[in-house]
């Protein structure tokens, strides 16, 4: 269950087609629900589509009602500074704690002074209290 | 406490039974030396008089008949009594070619409800169940056969045929069906059906089911008693003989009593055509003795099975047969290698896939190339690749340990793979090899 630290991830199976993403995206939208982050790991058959969203329930229970395949993932979300080495600073508190990184990703917050980073480690608790310890500022789902 | 619709034959003794089927066999051969010039030609080519046949010991004279001899004869070669005698015509599928047509004289409609009726019996039903009938009605036996066992029966009968599955679902509930009939693939259809509109399976009085036309696993039995909340009896027949009801299925449910007053069984070498052994895995032949319309000797079914004596606890004498592990014509040869699609149907239930998934052949570069395409679900998804790969090569591995060749296996999104509402398309074969 998402801790206060974590924020919800929904992660969609995209089967490798023309307009396959295009179709849940557009349902997104036509739902009015805002996606403040994103990311596709894709393969030779299928791609994995990850999103942060402005209302992950709503959209979990759409994405079912028109049978897709979906997962919602407790993920980690950091505000590093949008410097050079600023996210390099922050994975080597992982690596200094032995955490693993599965996958990650970025967007630019709207201030410009700073990117949010999205991580998915193999454990939230830990990598959290290890970034909050060297004043790091997690994101939480309130936050959306 | 167990209900026989016709305790006299379903429990007679091994040595009455072969003596009627013998008296029977006698009578059939004489008939249709008499009336169908195509089997005197077949009979003269082997050498054989209705002389020689003297008992059921003496089948293993007669030639098989195949399906391309029906294809030959058709329409009207194999008929054994007058147009004006015959009351009824049905139809195969035509999936594996050229249609056959068989005919129907009123004794023969009576023989056929007759089979139908034991097989509602021997699924718990009584005079007092509401039958809901979703075979296909029309050309196809499906429909008929059972619709005319429930009646002879005395249920209620519902004769819905396919499709339209929320309103079976609706007249299911609202006339509180108690047994169901129809494909194995369309009763998982139904029961996905029923639990996506919200119901569970106690919400239905439905208590029995009995499924056929095509082959199914035990996996599948289980998915459909637990999403329907029935016991789901197994039913076998063919268009050549009569309809389903040749063989039906009893509370052990260890395999299908074949009605062997009307039918008699024997395994065969699909190769050579010698009579095996008791026991032993072959070819069914079925010789039926009582039809009068379109009697078929020694007719070779193309399934494959295993025939058993033992003694059943259900009291029944009649001869069991396996679950048919598939026709030979379902039967496919990729790399030089027999699959069955059942097999692969077994595999993916045991690994958590809905059974729904189809089978693409080529070849290319003269080899055959070989892709199952798979329905993606969410139990089955992850976040990310590496635990949804892991699983997708879990699958291709328990394929490849129970077939020996190794499938491509590709993962669709879920619902994409046409459903059934008759017999599922469950295999394309591209190959290009006559």
């Amino acid at each position: 269950m998402a801790s206060d630290k974590n924020i919800r991830q929904l992660s969609v199976f995209i089967e490798n087609k023309t307009g396959k993403l295009s179709t849940v995206l557009k349902l997104i939208g036509h739902n009015k629900i805002d996606i403040r982050a994103m990311n596709i790991a894709d393969t030779n058959d299928f791609g994995i589509l990850r999103l942060i969203l402005s209302d992950t329930e709503s959209a979990l229970s759409i994405l079912k009602d028109n049978e897709y395949a979906v997962a919602i993932t407790d993920v980690i979300a950091i505000c590093v500074d949008d410097t050079p080495g600023g996210l390099a600073g922050a994975l080597s508190v992982l690596d200094a704690e032995g955490i693993s990184v599965e996958y990650m990703y970025a967007s630019l917050s709207d201030k410009g002074d700073a990117a949010n980073v999205v991580i998915r480690v193999d454990d939230n608790e830990k990598a959290a209290e290890a970034l909050m310890a060297k004043n790091y500022r997690l994101i939480t789902d309130a936050d959306l | 406490m167990e209900n026989y619709w016709n305790q006299e034959i379903e429990c007679m003794s091994r040595d009455e039974m072969k003596k009627l089927q013998s008296e029977r066999l006698v009578a059939q051969v004489k008939h249709v030396w008499d009336h169908v010039p195509y089997y005197r030609q077949k009979m003269e080519e082997k050498g054989v008089t209705p002389d020689d046949i003297k008992s059921i010991n003496d089948l293993h004279k007669l030639p098989f008949l195949q399906k391309s001899d029906l294809r030959d004869a058709y329409p009207y070669g194999l008929l054994a009594k007058p147009l004006s005698e015959c009351v009824r015509i049905h139809s195969t599928s035509g999936t594996t070619g050229k249609r056959v047509v068989a005919f129907y004289t009123q004794n023969d409609i009576d023989m056929w409800e007759e089979c139908c009726a034991r097989a509602i019996t021997a699924a718990g039903g009584t005079k007092e169940d509401v039958c809901q009938v979703c075979y296909g009605y029309g050309l196809f036996t499906g429909g008929a056969g059972l619709d005319g066992g429930a009646h002879k029966v005395g249920c209620l009968t519902l004769p819905m045929s396919s499709g339209n599955t929320d309103r079976q679902i609706q007249f299911m509930l609202d006339l509180k069906s108690t047994i169901i009939c129809c494909t194995p693939s369309y009763a998982a259809y139904i029961g996905e059906a029923f639990k996506e509109m919200g119901y569970k399976p106690e919400d239905n009085c439905l208590k029995a089911g009995i499924f056929g036309a095509e082959p199914w696993t035990e996996e599948m039995r289980k998915e459909i008693e637990k999403a329907l909340g029935i016991k789901a009896y197994d039913i076998y027949g063919l268009t050549e003989t009569s309809g389903p009801g040749v063989a039906f299925e009893c509370s052990e449910q260890t395999g299908m009593h074949i009605n062997e007053d009307n039918f008699i069984a024997e395994i065969i070498d699909p190769d050579t055509g010698e009579v095996l052994p008791e026991g032993s895995k072959g070819e069914l032949v079925f010789t039926s003795i009582t039809k009068e319309a379109f009697p078929l000797l020694r007719y070779r079914t193309r399934d494959i099975c295993v025939l058993s004596r033992e003694k059943c606890s259900c009291g029944r004498t009649l001869v069991k047969m396996a679950k048919p592990m598939g026709r030979s014509d379902d039967m496919l040869i990729i790399r030089g290698v027999n699959v069955f699609p059942s097999q692969i149907e077994t595999v993916l239930i045991a690994q958590g896939y809905p059974p729904n998934y189809q089978i693409e052949i080529d070849r290319v570069n003269n080899v055959d190339t070989f892709d199952i395409y798979v329905e993606m679900t969410t139990e089955q998804f992850s976040d990310t690749v590496k635990a949804v790969q892991k699983r997708e090569s879990e699958l291709v591995n328990a394929i490849k340990t129970v077939l020996g060749i190794n499938p491509k296996v590709h993962l669709v999104s879920p619902k994409t793979i046409a459903r059934s509402e008759g017999k599922a398309v469950r295999v394309i074969d591209k190959r290009k090899l006559v």
